[in-house]
């Protein structure tokens, strides 16, 4: 024990953890690097050991291949929205009014938390796509409610406007836009 | 280090080993014979028959062992329902309704897993509440203590991650929201949180791991239980004089005087639980989890189970998303840095008239902050969660350690038994709701 103690300092001073006094740096002996080594070689074997029990818990091939889908937008008329699911979670798609796009781009950005212009949010103004999951804890929020016209967060109480854009409430952040692009007039594909 | 050193200390460090332990068992024949070769009988014998406990322990000392019932019945039905139960996102909401309808007493192994987690955390406040008033948290009982905060904290993870499993819509959301709490550490929360659920939402992958994490905390909590126990029996147990025991006056032997007491009380404490699981065995649940878990429609008013609702009222009491989260986790760990916090000397509120107060401000803060939790996050509520919340915090940080410095306890006798005799002749105001004789 006493032994362990030793040589736990002298590493720790071999490792400039604890000063060195001129002396101690002269009496740097073999042994003390062969326990360095071996110690920085197990700690390397147990983590490369670890690391696949850890990283298969990440989303698996099979997930990741499901990574996009391609949805037709033909039937949906001014003002209505649909719901799809893309990887586990909804997508709004809002074909939005006129009314709709004009507050969205009155609002003055300095009122918001999260501030983004309209226009980065969408590559058409008409089409806005959204992932329907709140920041804040991931409920999906309701569409045509809360105080700004957009949705609203049944959970804690989030308000989004017509750009999807936080404006009152816990959640941090907008609601995200999915990375996607149109495919034809009238298709998205998304992710 | 010094060779020369080693080599001379060698022959006068020549010392006896005993590696052969065999012996000294108190009991003789077959008994003896094991207990010789695996002390388990005489540890049985010290620890529970022969052990010494204050003579003044009251009903709230019954909880420990009904903790200890609920445990094991939980992990018995549990074993039981995981015998039909499937953790697959397809299948698991109807497995559970097979176990409901098809397997023999399936309904009432459920039911009875179902409700003991609400009367295992009944249980648990109690037990809590009990350390907190009579001051069982100080020295020497302070590990003990801590080992108590971690297990709260495996129960509380285990009970989520149970309620998951029935795929109702419930489960889906109350996993989606709480997993998501993850989500607010900075930088990586994203990363956590797909590594959590081994998908870019609640699915499969999720209540796969969430079944097998279920019952490795189970067990970890029973590991943990046992170290709470092994303390125990070198603190000894506190009393609600908050004085040590110091020679036989003070003290009865666990069997029969405790065991009688704690039987009685596992009678009462489990007959209204079967009064319960029987007669309204879905009144502690939430309807909602009836609906298979669907993932394109939150239910409009998510709530999580009774026994979270005061930390949820924490967590929604903050207007930010890291802090409330925050708040939240803190709000339980703060528990464990209470031995810490009151340094009074005297142990039990029946001495101290203001911590006492001030405990009982406490105790109604908790129901209150659940009453809110269970409320929606808008208007008066929100100020009431608030101010909730506040006064939690207050009561650890502020209130303990000034009411500990200032406070002039009252006149204490020196001992149990003049604690026993002050009580007949009412010199004492004790806590009287639970009995004590």
């Amino acid at each position: 024990m006493r032994h362990l103690f030793c040589g736990n300092k002298r590493i720790l001073k071999y490792l400039i953890l604890i000063p060195m006094s001129k002396e101690e740096s002269k009496n740097k002996t073999r042994r003390d690097f062969l326990t360095i080594a071996t110690s920085a070689v197990g700690v390397v074997g147990v983590g490369a050991a670890a690391w696949p029990i850890v990283s298969q818990m990440n989303p698996d091939s099979s997930v990741k291949a499901l990574a996009s889908i391609e949805v037709d937008v033909s039937k949906m008329k001014e003002g209505q929205e649909m719901t799809v699911l893309w990887r586990g979670k909804p997508v709004f798609i809002k074909r939005r009014t006129k009314e709709e796009i004009t507050t969205a781009n009155k609002v003055d950005l300095k009122e918001l938390k999260d501030p983004q212009t309209d226009d980065k949010r969408v590559k058409k103004p008409e089409w806005l796509v959204l992932v329907g999951v709140c920041t804040h804890l991931g409920c999906v929020p309701i569409s045509g409610k809360g105080e700004y016209g957009g949705w609203f967060c049944p959970c804690h109480g989030s308000h989004y406007d017509t750009s999807g854009r936080i404006r009152k409430g816990p959640a941090p952040t907008n609601l995200e836009v999915p990375k996607y692009e149109f495919v034809g007039d009238t298709k998205i594909r998304i992710g | 280090m010094d060779n020369t050193d080693s080599k001379s200390n060698l022959d006068n460090s020549i010392k006896p080993v005993h590696t052969n332990k065999v012996g000294g068992s108190p009991f003789t024949g077959v008994l003896g014979w094991i207990d010789n070769r695996l002390p388990i009988f005489r540890m049985f014998k010290y620890e529970y028959l022969d052990f010494q406990v204050p003579k003044s322990l009251s009903y709230f000392w019954s909880f420990g062992g009904i903790l200890m019932l609920c445990l094991i019945f939980l992990i018995v039905t549990g074993l039981a329902l995981g015998m039909h139960y499937k953790p697959d996102a397809k299948y698991a909401f109807d497995s559970v309704e097979k176990i409901m309808r098809d397997v023999n007493y399936g309904w009432l192994i459920r039911y009875a897993h179902m409700n003991l987690a609400s009367f295992f955390f009944i249980a648990v406040y109690i037990h809590i509440f009990r350390g907190l008033y009579y001051g069982s948290y100080k020295e020497p009982r302070q590990l003990m203590w801590l080992i108590g905060v971690i297990i709260f904290f495996l129960m509380i993870a285990t009970a989520f991650l149970g309620y998951t499993l029935p795929w109702g819509q419930m489960s889906y959301w109350g996993a989606t929201v709480i997993t998501n709490l993850f989500s607010a550490v900075p930088f990586v929360g994203e990363a956590i949180v797909n590594w959590l659920w081994g998908d870019y939402a609640v699915g499969d992958a999720t209540l796969n791991r969430f079944y097998v994490l279920h019952w490795l905390i189970a067990f970890g909590i029973l590991g943990l239980v046992i170290f709470h126990v092994i303390a125990l029996h070198i603190v000894g147990s506190n009393n609600p004089s908050g004085i040590e025991p110091v020679d036989t006056r003070d003290t009865v032997s666990f069997s029969p005087f405790t065991t009688s007491k704690d039987l009685f009380a596992i009678l009462v404490f489990f007959l209204i639980f079967v009064a319960v699981m029987m007669y309204a065995p879905n009144y502690l649940g939430h309807p909602d989890n009836y609906i298979p878990a669907d993932p394109l429609v939150t239910p409009a008013h998510i709530v999580p189970e009774w026994y979270f609702l005061p930390f949820y009222a924490i967590l929604r009491s903050i207007p930010d998303k890291l802090m409330g989260v925050i708040a939240m986790v803190s709000s339980i760990a703060i528990l464990g840095l209470l031995p810490w916090l009151d340094l009074s000397k005297i142990r039990s509120c029946a001495f101290r008239p203001i911590w006492k107060q001030f405990v009982f401000i406490f105790v109604l803060d908790f129901f209150i902050l659940m009453y809110v939790g269970s409320k929606p996050a808008e208007g008066v509520y929100v100020l009431i969660a608030r101010i909730g919340t506040i006064y939690w915090f207050l009561f650890f940080l502020v209130i303990a350690p000034i009411v500990a410095l200032t406070e002039k306890p009252l006149p204490m006798p020196s001992s149990i038994h003049e604690y026993e005799d002050w009580k007949k002749q009412g010199k004492l105001k004790t806590f009287r709701f639970f009995g004590s004789k």
